[in-house]
């Protein structure tokens, strides 16, 4: 095994005829305010005919900027500081790179021979336009077609990336489509023009895992058919594990390692890329020794419903009722992890909620027994009592930036309950505050800071710690690794694993991401259309699912090991 | 298949960046509260931090606006007539062809044509008036309680005649009336934003707090509010004033009448605002650390809203400030002996008065157009500024 | 859409019954009514008041009746009979005093509109698309001073400068030799002659405010995903934007009808004081001075009623505009 060392990056010296872009040496400025931002430094890879390459990597990876970079498509603060970037193919080389903005070569490359479909389904589709009209421009412009002709195009290609009935979706608004939908037709558009390389920035990002691989099946099946080069961007080594032939592995603006998709997985020479792969990988299994639950649990629900809208609306006619969540019962007991695995949509979210009662259930009962005393029904708590409630069950969020009120020190975030508690004042509580920072691994002396002085992980500490502040029985957590990198979102959970260690507690894990509630829960609850379909222990709910609408959901998450591809052979869920 | 390649070296822990001016502030901005990032934020802002000077230049001279002016308002020299501006020298040449420091305007001479009548002024390079900075002149008491003869600048020799500015049609100084129309002016977009910010707080808070048909009613009058056009409103209203009213009841109700339409936009945007904050989910964290509703607001929301509301009023200010010209200047707002920018704007209703006298257009609208403009220079940029946290 | 214009009709209604009320308080605001400052007015120069008569006019106009009755008959007088009440100061009904002067005060705002359209698109896109530009600080530093001087000043400086350097004397909207002749294309020449400074003067603080709005839409919009779709798709810059971010951006540019419009009606109410112009300003302010308040108050209504109006068919024309408003 002899170490290569950068300088070995050299650029491909012959020309293989496969190859139908080559990127060289690649670097990319971003002019801000106080300094200059090398986002992407010395790049090289190269694009083969039929075969994809994946460009992995974490937020602030420059992978994203790289892709755009390759269609020129860059802030207006950016700009291209070095490096080739050689379309090949059927035509004579041309260089990307030094093109102007506003040259005839770049318009006709866009779309024409190079097509992107990226992240945002919901925002990167006019919202006044039909569908049809935004794919027929494409086709128009680069292949000169009349309007019926292009029409007629529109619908077969809608066809072809299985948007059922074509003929009458061409006329919809994106706003008509669902998000899959949606993500279809930017596929659409983006091969119209029949383009020799499609780059895929994070495709599939916002949709759900079904949907995702539903839309990664698509994508390779397209390229197989038309024998495309392709670009993926993704952060997420399940998909690259699924789709790439090779790998190219981003940190902080370069390429650590690059290689094919076996040897990164299973040969990972970089530590970068190992520590990716272990976090990755980690999540893969569950480490609890699941205890048998003793004793009576320490909240039970009890066929909870809660049904939006439904009352007669301003002219007599009624709205639309939805059952978000229906009929759902489950107990969680001392010590216990019980994740809440569902697709949006699902009412996991809203389940969260009723349980603290932020949001009112319809019908229910909620008995918690861990206070003093006699167990309590929650859904019947005045102000005082769910006072009380809530000292003793607590939620972590989401979203690690809203959740911290900007304007406070974080003395007066983690102190707050503290505070309003009358628990301690003054110089004890800011002991406790320490005691609390101290715990979820962050520095005491920074408790004077504001929140944004802190990184997505740190923000995320701190919203444990003050979530633990009054000693809590049991945590919420919902979706609270959602918004975090994969390195960092390990961390996390392994942080709370370890507080629960030292603490008697229980935690409700709201996910829609199995990896992690395999990780982390001891049960599990699969939701679907605001019903628990299944229930049972996390090992045998990831391995061995009996209900068909998980089947489905688990066979569609990507395994992070090229050798095991599992997306291929998943089972389908109609409904 | 390409081959495997990696970089030899450790992890990098950061971006690579390239700082483009010595930053060793990191460490202070971590700890930096609200004002303090909004203030950083502002200060980049240099058009709206000049506007913010003149602003305070203006209210200065609001305040001190008796020792500022070299005379009194209403002091009339009828032989001074529609005089024109005389202009300021530093050093005078006597006969014997030396030349001295000796700040000094240009005196007049009149001639009268005999035709039409009408009294021409020239500015006479022979005469020369001194004038003096600090110097005793026409008697005032300073703010109604204080007072005095001192004035910043004015002739020494009172019974001369110094009108930097020129001077009306009834031979009163400009500059003076400029400058305690000043006072009035500037107070009473201040006054008027106070009541709007009062009313639109208030109707604001209710409609967030109450929601329901509150909110409804609260909603609608805003809507029918918004819809008229204002100035037949103002004019609808300020011309039910009786005239026989003292000039400081007048007052009063002119700021009242140009507030009541002012509040509404505050309302909204202390509606919208409340409404967002609610479903942040750092209140709902704080909802969920046991804090009351009355905590939840003043402790969590309102010192989210300030800086938004203080850019609001500061927008805001100067809608009030050409309601209220607009409205003397057409003869139902503020009327004689009360000055205003709009009273002095009457004197300049047509065309052949600006014609004959430009100055009486020229100060005072430029007053009005220098206040408006810095106060909208200064409003977006603390707009700009309000929200340290996004983006 | 059918359904959406019905509920916006609807929704106008208590928005109308408020505005009356306004109206309504105005004329009923001055101390006493027109028959008091009638007879003081008498008494002052000496003429014999009649007491019976007093209280026959009194009787006649309603002055007695509780405040409820008086507007009830008012507001039915104007939506069953299109009776406006009497103006004492023209002795004549008001309905035959304000129509004139309201199609000409919205002939002029209509015109203003579209200079205010016409002039903030283009700039608007400009400033937008080449941001920190010279151009664009050009013409935002005009915009900031087109927004702050007001009106009624920049009337007066204009009158002033036209008088002065072009030895034009502007007011009106005719010259005097063409008032009361049958309109001819001189006549509509010397119209337009006249038309451009009430224009430039109602329109400039509109437009700059217009420009700031698109603006910002627009430069909001310039980051959206599906531009960089559009560019991806090949589509030139220029294209790129006029098809997609302007066509949203126009959003706020139609609403602005709703906004813009009450500002162009207050704007040539005091510029067409200011320019004697024959639209409803000057009826307005002469009628507030003598307390003729029934032609006063009619005009505000009016006035009202129009910008209302300009809301309903602005946000027709955003239906129109944007599908995702009509399917809700």
């Amino acid at each position: 095994m002899s170490v290569q060392s950068a300088v070995e990056l050299k650029p491909v010296a012959a020309p293989d005829p496969q190859v139908v872009l080559a990127v060289e040496n690649l670097s990319l400025d971003f002019r801000l305010r106080t300094e200059i931002l090398h986002a992407v430094r010395d790049v090289s890879f190269t694009l083969k005919r039929g075969q994809t390459l994946c460009l992995v990597g974490e937020s602030g990876s420059g992978k994203s900027v790289t892709a755009r970079a390759l269609l020129r498509i860059i802030d207006k603060n950016g700009a291209i500081t070095g490096g080739r970037i050689l379309l090949r193919g059927k035509h004579a080389e041309i260089d990307i790179a030094p093109l102007t903005e506003r040259s005839r070569e770049l318009l006709r490359i866009r779309g024409g021979r190079i097509g992107l479909v990226f992240q945002e389904p919901m925002s990167s589709l006019s919202p006044v336009h039909t569908i049809g009209s935004q794919i027929v421009e494409a086709l128009r412009l680069h292949r000169r077609m009349d309007k019926a002709a292009a029409r007629a195009e529109t619908i077969e290609l809608l066809r072809q990336v299985e948007i059922p009935n074509p003929e009458k979706m061409i006329d919809r608004y994106t706003f008509e489509f669902s998000g899959g939908q949606r993500q279809r037709a930017m596929i659409a558009m983006a091969l119209a023009a029949d383009p020799e390389i499609l780059i895929a920035d994070e495709p599939t990002t916002a949709l759900d895992v079904t949907t995702q691989a539903e839309i990664l099946d698509l994508i390779k099946r397209l390229q197989v058919e038309r024998g495309m080069a392709m670009l993926l961007i993704t952060h997420d080594m399940g998909v690259v594990a699924e789709v790439a032939d090779e790998v190219a592995v981003m940190h902080f603006g370069r390429i650590v390692e690059q290689g094919p998709v076996d040897d990164i997985f299973h040969d990972a020479r970089h530590p970068y890329t190992r520590r990716l792969l272990a976090s990755t990988v980690k999540l893969e299994q569950n480490r609890r020794a699941a205890p048998a639950p003793t004793g009576e649990p320490v909240l039970s629900v009890r066929n909870l419903n809660k049904v939006f809208g439904g009352t007669p609306g301003w002219f007599g006619s009624a709205t639309f009722a939805i059952k978000a969540v229906e009929d759902v019962s489950f107990d969680l007991h001392a010590g216990e992890n019980l994740g809440i695995v569902g697709e949006s949509g699902s009412g996991k979210t809203t389940l969260g909620r009723l349980i603290l009662r932020t949001v009112e259930p319809t019908s229910g009962s909620i008995l918690y027994r861990g206070g003093e005393g006699e167990p309590v029904e929650v859904t019947a708590l005045g102000k005082r009592g769910l006072r009380a409630y809530h000292r003793d069950v607590r939620l972590v969020f989401q979203d690690p930036f809203a959740s911290l009120n900007p304007r406070m020190t974080v003395k007066q975030i983690v102190g707050d309950p503290l505070y309003v508690s009358g628990a301690s004042r003054g110089a004890a509580l800011e002991k406790r505050v320490g005691e609390l920072l101290e715990f979820v691994g962050l520095d005491p002396l920074s408790m004077e800071r504001y929140p944004h002085a802190f990184s997505g992980g740190q923000r995320q500490r701190i919203g444990i710690a003050r979530a633990l502040a009054l000693d809590p029985k049991v945590l919420i957590a919902d979706e609270a690794t959602a918004a975090l990198d994969v390195s960092i979102r390990a961390q996390i959970l392994d942080l709370l694993l370890d507080i629960q260690k030292r603490l008697p507690l229980s935690f409700i894990f709201i996910s829609h991401d199995i990896s992690v509630v395999r990780y982390f829960c001891d049960r599990v609850a699969v939701m679907h259309r605001g019903r628990v379909v299944e229930m049972g222990t996390a090992e045998e709910i990831c391995t061995a699912p009996k209900a068909a609408y998980t089947q489905s959901l688990i066979s569609a998450v990507p395994n992070p090991d090229p050798r095991h591809k599992r997306m291929l052979h998943r089972t389908r869920f109609r409904a | 298949m390409a081959a495997h390649t990696f970089i030899d070296a450790a992890p990098e822990t950061g971006p690579a960046v390239t700082p483009l001016k010595t930053s060793g502030k990191a460490q202070s901005i971590a700890a930096a509260g609200q004002w303090t990032l909004i203030w950083q934020r502002f200060k980049r802002n240099k058009v709206a931090v000049v506007a913010g000077w003149i602003i305070i230049a203006l209210y200065l001279i609001g305040i001190f606006a008796e020792f500022l002016a070299p005379g009194l308002p209403d002091t009339a020299r009828p032989q001074f007539t529609n005089a024109p501006p005389q202009s300021i020298a530093f050093f005078v040449t006597d006969e014997n062809g030396q030349t001295r420091f000796q700040p000094h305007v240009k005196g007049y001479t009149q001639s009268v044509d005999p035709a039409s009548l009408r009294r021409t002024f020239v500015v006479d390079d022979t005469q020369v008036v001194p004038i003096g900075f600090f110097v005793e002149g026409p008697a005032y008491r300073l703010w109604g309680l204080i007072p005095s003869t001192l004035h910043l600048v004015g002739p020494l020799d009172p019974t001369d005649t110094m009108y930097l500015l020129g001077t009306d049609r009834l031979g009163r100084d400009l500059l003076s009336r400029l400058i305690h129309a000043t006072r009035i002016s500037m107070s009473i977009g201040l006054v008027g934003v106070v009541i709007s910010l009062c009313l639109g707080v208030t109707l604001g808070s209710l409609s967030g707090f109450y929601g329901g048909w509150v909110d409804l009613v609260i909603q609608r009058i805003i809507e029918v509010i918004s819809s008229m056009p204002t100035i037949p409103l103002w004019l609808g209203l300020a011309a039910a004033i009786p005239i026989t009213w003292s000039p400081l009841q007048v007052y009063f109700v002119i700021t009242l009448i140009v507030s009541l339409f002012g509040w509404t936009g505050l309302a909204r945007e202390v509606r919208g605002r409340f409404y967002a904050l609610r479903g942040e989910d750092f209140v709902t964290a704080a909802r969920l650390d046991g804090s009351g509703e009355r905590r939840l607001i003043f402790r969590h929301i309102l010192p989210s809203l300030t800086s938004h509301i203080l850019a609001v009023v500061t927008l805001a200010l100067p809608t009030m400030i050409v309601a209220e010209t607009a409205l003397s200047f057409l003869g139902i707002g503020l009327k004689a002996p009360v000055v205003s920018w709009g009273v002095l704007l009457q004197d300049a209703q047509n065309v052949r008065t600006i014609a004959g006298a430009p100055w009486l257009l020229i100060w005072p609208a430029g007053a009005v157009v220098l206040a408006v403009l810095s106060f909208n220079f200064l409003g977006d940029g603390m707009r700009d500024a309000a929200d340290p946290y996004e983006g | 859409m059918g359904r959406y214009v019905v509920k916006r009709l609807i929704y106008m209604v208590p928005t109308l019954f408020g505005m009356s009320i306004i109206a309504f308080l105005i004329i009923q605001l001055p101390p006493g009514d027109y028959l008091t400052s009638m007879i003081s007015r008498m008494t002052e120069s000496g003429e014999n008041v009649d007491p019976a008569q007093v209280a026959r006019l009194r009787e006649v106009y309603g002055l007695a009746d509780p405040v409820w009755l008086q507007y009830w008959k008012w507001i039915s007088g104007i939506l069953l009979r299109g009776d406006f009440g009497y103006s004492f100061e023209w002795n004549r009904p008001v309905a035959d005093l304000i129509w004139e002067r309201m199609g000409s005060t919205l002939a002029l705002s209509v015109a203003s509109l579209l200079f205010v359209w016409a002039v903030a698109l283009p700039i608007g896109i400009y400033s937008a698309m080449r941001r920190h530009s010279l151009g664009d600080h050009v013409f935002t530093f005009i915009g900031f001073i087109g927004f702050a001087i007001p009106n009624f000043i920049l009337a007066l400086t204009l009158m002033y400068v036209a008088y002065r350097y072009l030895g034009m004397s502007v007011g009106g909207l005719q010259s005097p030799e063409f008032i009361d002749q049958p309109w001819s294309w001189a006549k509509f020449v010397d119209l337009l002659a006249h038309l451009w400074i009430p224009i430039i003067v109602i329109g400039t603080a509109g437009t700059a405010a217009l420009i700031r709005i698109l603006r910002a839409n627009l430069t909001d919009e310039l980051n959206k995903p599906y531009v960089i779709t559009a560019k991806a798709k090949g589509l030139p810059e220029y294209r790129a934007v006029i098809k997609y971010p302007v066509r949203i951006a126009l959003n706020p540019f139609v609403s602005a009808i709703g906004w813009v419009l009450p500002e162009l009606i207050s704007g040539v109410t005091i510029t067409a004081i200011v320019l004697n112009l024959p639209t409803a300003g000057p009826l307005l302010l002469r009628a507030l001075v003598s307390q003729d308040m029934y032609l006063a108050g009619s005009f505000i209504l009016l006035m009202g009623v129009l910008t209302l109006i300009g809301m309903l068919v602005s946000d027709l024309l955003l239906a129109l505009l944007d599908p995702r408003i009509r399917f809700t």
